[in-house]
């Protein structure tokens, strides 16, 4: 039997669309008497299963649109799917967006934290962290002034030392990471590719194919909201590049 | 098995939660009063001086009769730290998913720490802030005007206010959840707090309303909880003495204690229903 990381099992998602915009209770109300409360279905997600096994580098293509964030979300648990399950197996480091556990009022060391609490690390796991975050980061001479008087570089460098300091089973990694000033970018880069060294599963998402080639080995393509392709990640690639073509 | 199962997840979820949980309280309470010169003193000063200016305002008019006040200022200050306390926690857990929204997008977190937080860190203000009323009392006592006579009921007081935080914590995540989905929740609450500040007897005594007893108004303006916790809470601090069974009703304790709970149920059952689509409209 194989050991699967990821399991996403007949995965849809649907979202209601309101036509006319009711946000507030009047409005609500008034169109809930008049049984005239209606909603545009849109699945952003249709009946998606497909397997990671442990240890593999998973890309997952498609043009804009196609769903590749909301699958994400949904395998980060920040989405409950509207049908289907999705199990997967250890700690998550999802790289989505890299500054929004922050408070601007807090200063860097307040906001190690603060942020490393949002990711759900005890604080001992922190406390030990620490140092090597800090060095990581490069901003020993500015961790306790306010996160209001960084650059959004220093920010992002930031958040990338604290997500990044765990050793995750899963890394979540959406479009391509955009961390700071060039040597910054060598120095995240390596880090990550250190932790596909050592066996991480990886779920990827780009529209470079180049850059899927470089990192996946397996791949998925995704066209509005349902999986048409999953398979060796240069083949996906290929079939991904003839869809561009035929586009 | 599987509920069993589910809860034992719960419980683990939140352990591994517990250090944000900490952490939110914190923040909570130490950004308050960041960047202001007084700082943490200012926990203390801005009950005082509301209650130098409402007693100045409402004194003449309601504190003249002694025996059902004892002393004007002290009564007001009961009355008002306890509201001020069950106002600002709700409002605050009231916007906490709100403003939380930019993370809930992004990141998996138990959501209910959010407004949880909210109401603990305000909780912890509260319990000190009640110094003031320590304060306050000990001046009246020592000037020798209208002393308050302590006895060791006091500690009952405890009663009331952890009645009024879990009241506080069920209106909050009915408020958290509501507000979520109609955003007026902010607006019509900011109206329906002031009214229920009138509507308890804070700056008055029931008495003073002139209603019958047992009359249907005197009833309505007591299945307000706020005004049986707010009552308890004097008969510990004003009424410790003999006097104390004539102003502390066993009714009227049990009545807020299953208000506080059944609020609560139904506030977590509300927002646990609903926290998988609190993503879909923040």
């Amino acid at each position: 039997m194989k050991d699967y990381a990821i399991e996403v099992d007949h995965v849809s998602m649907k979202f209601n669309i309101n036509k006319e915009g009711v946000d507030n209770a009047k409005e609500y109300l008034i169109r809930l008497a008049k049984g005239n409360l209606h909603f545009s279905e849109f699945w952003a997600l249709k009946d998606i299963s497909f397997k990671v096994e442990k240890g593999d580098r998973m890309g997952v293509m498609g043009f804009n649109g196609a769903g590749k964030s909301t699958l994400l979300k949904t395998i980060a648990r920040v989405l409950k799917p509207t049908m289907g399950s999705v199990s997967v197996k250890g700690v998550i480091a999802p790289l989505i967006e890299l500054s929004a556990g922050f408070d601007q009022n807090y200063s860097g060391r307040e906001n190690i934290f603060l942020y490393g609490a949002t990711m759900g690390f005890s604080r001992k796991f922190i406390e030990e962290k620490y140092d090597e975050i800090v060095e990581f980061s490069e901003l020993k001479d500015f961790i306790d002034a306010p996160l209001k008087s960084y650059s959004s570089g220093m920010k992002t460098r930031l958040g990338f030392s604290i997500a990044t300091s765990v050793k995750p089973d899963v890394l979540i990694l959406d479009e391509v990471l955009s961390v700071g000033d060039a040597a910054f970018r060598d120095k995240s880069e390596k880090r990550l590719m250190d932790m596909m060294d050592d066996g991480v599963t990886v779920l990827f998402v780009s529209h470079s194919t180049d850059r899927v080639k470089k990192i996946c080995n397996k791949a998925i393509i995704l066209t509005q909201g349902q999986l048409v392709a999953q398979g060796d990640s240069d083949e996906m690639c290929r079939i991904y590049n003839q869809m561009v073509k035929n586009r | 098995m599987k509920k069993e199962k589910s809860i034992k997840g719960h419980g683990e979820n939140f352990m591994k939660y517990r250090f944000l949980l900490s952490e939110l309280v914190h923040k909570n309470i130490k950004l308050q009063y960041r960047d202001s010169v007084l700082g943490m003193l200012w926990t203390f000063l801005q009950p005082l001086l509301m209650m130098i200016v409402l007693s100045f305002v409402f004194g003449t008019l309601f504190g003249r009769d002694s025996s059902k006040v004892v002393n004007y200022p002290v009564y007001l200050l009961c009355g008002r730290l306890l509201f001020d306390f069950f106002s600002s926690s709700t409002k605050r857990a009231m916007k906490s998913i709100r403003n939380r929204a930019s993370i809930i997008k992004k990141v998996y977190v138990p959501k209910y720490i959010y407004p949880l937080s909210s109401v603990i860190s305000t909780f912890v203000t509260f319990l000190i802030s009640l110094l003031v009323l320590v304060v306050v009392i000990l001046f009246f006592n020592i000037a020798n005007i209208n002393p308050i006579h302590i006895t060791w009921r006091i500690v009952f007081a405890v009663v009331p206010i952890l009645i009024l935080f879990v009241f506080s914590l069920g209106v909050g995540m009915i408020l958290a959840t509501l507000s979520v989905f109609f955003r007026d929740i902010e607006n019509i609450y900011d109206v329906l707090t002031t009214l229920l500040f009138y509507v308890t007897p804070i700056v008055y005594t029931i008495d003073r309303l002139g209603f019958a007893a047992g009359s249907i108004e005197l009833k309505i303006i007591k299945l307000n909880p706020l005004y049986g916790i707010i009552d308890m809470f004097r008969a510990c601090v004003i009424w410790g003495g003999d006097a104390f069974w004539q102003h502390w009703s066993m009714h009227l304790m049990l009545y807020c204690c299953a208000a506080a709970v059944v609020c609560l149920v139904v506030g977590f059952l509300l927002f646990y229903k609903f926290q998988d689509k609190f993503i879909l409209h923040i």
